[in-house]
């Protein structure tokens, strides 16, 4: 029987084998700084891989938070869509559903983001533009017209107005028949990560905290099939951070959120089965699958030993990933389909419970819909025609993928210390840690692709070759028109009354830190309040939030 | 009065409207300062009003619009028009962000010095702002 290679063998190899040829000139790190080794070995997997690595399905998880993974099911197939008005949406969703996708994902406009009517006077030029536009409970019913919210799953990608939205959905539901108990999906929510790096806010941070922790406490009892919040790397990547402060700033924040609810009075395993989390899936592709393996390993750990969980579902890192807009090159614009295929596979090979692959186009413009028909088709050729799907965590017990998820896990407790020290994420925040680090990131690796010592094909390398116009998708500024009116007849048509009163217990409950504010924002909603209105009258007791500018 | 090679040129870096994708901006706020410029950040959620304010009180040369969202139509010609309502002509207003070539042309046509969109390195930015704010000086 063969003995491994020890580490004299490893030497010499290196020595006097791979030391004889010139290093090509190249800077053998990831995308994040990491350094790599010409090659691991048996050496680089940890000292107790039956403990480290483990079975899928199985504390640590690392291979795979359920027994079967792919094997059963395959991910949910999950593209994110939105633009113009609910009506445009709607469309957009159900071409969506008929050409294969398996989940509907609903990105919304800058004004409902950020809690504003179509007709507020920040909402001009902007309606519709970078999603859905949705004001009240009518948009919401529209938004899923023809779609039985009983049967698909429903992500909503929103966070200070969260709460706002959940209530449309969940009376939208409601007059269909369906209880909130029946409703599969997930919500944002996750408002850290908005004062972290996405930006869109509507209240102070401690204010922000009891809205998400009232959603966390109000579906634990509602809505047993809904994710009340996913947790999130994505927008943090995006901002410029590297792989390992994605992994620990999400992670953090996610335990940030238990200890708040925790301190509610929750038993963790009355919420945390109902936790999820959304990551990036950037170009280098073995550390983001390292990334994924070790997000599971620290989460399942951190709620068994730190918070005394002991159901087992509150220990897995259910996870949706999106390919990297970041990666994404107006130039040469067909390669982008290759940068895509690779990160939706990266995604795949790290475990993930659903995903989106970005279109072609989207360096520029929303997607057209031939672009993100090739972009779905993207994540069907991976599950149909590359086998990759056929066994569970096939990378496992690699060399290298072992020795990259240790390394990434060994840096995320680094952050964690640090954060600690610091009172906390939520004292961090306020002291604008992670965005600097996030900021200095960012201008590390800008830095690195205008100096040439990272190449981007297309852009800093490999740029010969027209750009063919690209035909893009183009907003109609009719819908912004069009939805104006709309949400001025809803408010001229309702019972005023009842909507009056239905705010003004919003107000006085949102005074109390001991009201859930659920069920005052499903009345909001039955009594046809907008989301512009209930944001306002909530910011009449919280507050609003300003940025401090630094970069 | 005082040649434009005595003086550092002010540069406000602004973004307007609810668009909160500040990575860009912050890495040309951080360029254009390290390239000796003095750099005036206005943070996010910016209106137009607040952004041709600034630029007045800041007595800035240039100014740097940052828009993502797909507002840039209403935003920037909106920016234009409040400068020049104030008699403020000789500021040179670049733009970058997501946008489309088409729009390009017509942004310039309303007085935008320069666009720059995604992949354009940040020295570009730099050199043409030094370069266009030492013409608007050398021709007053």
């Amino acid at each position: 029987m063969a003995t491994p290679p020890n580490v004299s063998d490893a030497e010499r190899w290196e020595r006097e084998k791979f030391a004889r040829t010139p290093e090509r000139d190249a800077p053998f790190s990831t995308i994040s700084g990491e350094p790599i080794k010409p090659l691991y070995t048996e050496r680089d997997l940890p000292a107790e891989p039956g403990e480290a690595i483990g079975l899928p399905g199985e504390y640590p998880y690392t291979r795979g938070v359920y027994p079967s993974m792919y094997r059963g099911r395959l991910w949910t197939m999950r593209q994110f869509a939105g633009f113009g008005t609910a009506k445009e949406t709607n469309e957009r969703f159900r071409y969506l559903l008929e050409h294969g996708q398996t989940g509907l994902s609903t990105a919304f406009d800058m004004p409902s983001l950020m809690g504003h009517d179509s007709d507020h006077p920040r909402s001009l030029g902007e309606v519709g533009r970078e999603g859905v536009a949705i004001d009240t409970l009518e948009d919401m019913d529209t938004l899923f017209s023809g779609i039985p919210l009983d049967e698909v799953s429903v992500s909503m990608t929103i966070n200070a107005p969260a709460a706002i939205m959940l209530a449309f959905y969940v009376v939208a539901a409601e007059r269909r028949g369906i209880g909130p108990e029946q409703l599969a999906g997930t919500i944002q929510t996750d408002i850290l990560k908005e004062y972290i790096a996405q930006k869109e806010w509507c209240f102070p941070v401690d204010p922000a905290m009891r809205l998400v922790t009232d959603m966390i406490e109000w579906c634990a009892g509602q809505m047993p099939r809904w994710h009340p919040i996913s947790i999130s790397g994505y927008h943090i990547r995006e901002a410029g951070s590297t792989a390992d402060q994605e992994l620990a700033f999400t992670l953090k924040d996610g335990l940030t959120y238990v200890e708040h609810a925790v301190a509610r009075g929750l038993d963790v395993d009355e919420f945390a089965p109902r936790l999820s989390f959304f990551f990036n899936a950037h170009i280098d592709f073995f550390e983001e699958i390292a990334k994924y393996r070790a997000a599971r390993r620290i989460w399942a750990r951190e709620l068994r030993d730190t918070f005394g969980a002991r159901d087992e579902r509150s220990l897995l890192m259910r996870f949706h990933t999106q390919t990297a807009g970041v990666s994404l090159t107006a130039q040469q614009p067909l390669n982008n389909i290759v940068r895509t295929a690779i990160e939706g596979l990266a995604g795949v090979l790290g475990g993930t419970q659903s995903l989106h692959t970005n279109s072609f186009d989207e360096a520029l413009a929303l997607p057209t819909e031939a672009a993100v028909r090739t972009a779905l088709r993207t994540q069907q050729i991976i599950a149909e025609e590359t086998g990759v799907a056929n066994t569970i965590d096939p990378l496992g017990g690699s060399y290298f993928v072992e020795a990259l998820t240790d390394e990434l896990e060994r840096k995320a407790y680094e952050y964690f210390a640090t954060i600690d020290e610091l009172g906390g994420m939520v004292e961090a925040i306020k002291t604008g840690y992670p965005q600097r680090e996030i900021a200095d990131a960012a201008f590390q690796y800008q830095l690195e692709v205008e100096s040439g010592l990272r190449k981007v094909v297309g852009v800093n390398s490999y740029t010969e070759g027209d750009d063919q116009d690209t035909l893009l998708l183009r907003i109609d500024p009719e819908y912004e028109v069009d939805q104006v009116r709309r949400v001025q007849a809803s408010r001229a048509r309702r019972d005023s009354e009842r909507a009056t009163a239905a705010l003004e217990r919003l107000q006085q409950a949102a005074r109390d830190p001991q009201e859930n504010l659920m069920p005052h924002l499903l009345e909001a909603a039955r009594a046809e309040a907008t989301e512009g209105e209930m944001v306002q009258t909530l910011q009449v007791v919280f507050g609003t939030y300003t940025e401090s500018p630094a970069f | 009065m005082a040649s434009s090679t005595e003086r550092k040129i002010r540069v406000v870096v602004a973004k307007p409207g609810l668009d909160g994708h500040d990575r860009g901006a912050k890495i040309i706020a951080r360029a254009l300062r390290d390239a000796g410029m003095e750099v005036i950040y206005t943070g996010l959620h910016q209106t137009p009003e607040q952004i041709v304010e600034t630029v007045i009180q800041e007595d800035a040369d240039a100014v740097g619009l940052s828009i993502l969202s797909g507002a840039h139509m209403t935003l920037v010609p909106k920016v234009m028009e409040l400068l020049h309502a104030q008699g403020v002509d000789d500021v040179v207003v670049t733009v970058g962000g997501t946008i489309p070539s088409d729009d390009v042309q017509e942004l310039k046509t309303l007085g935008i010095a320069e666009v720059f969109t995604p992949g354009a390195p940040t020295q570009q930015a730099v050199e043409f702002i030094r370069e266009a704010v030492r013409r608007r000086h050398a021709s007053t």
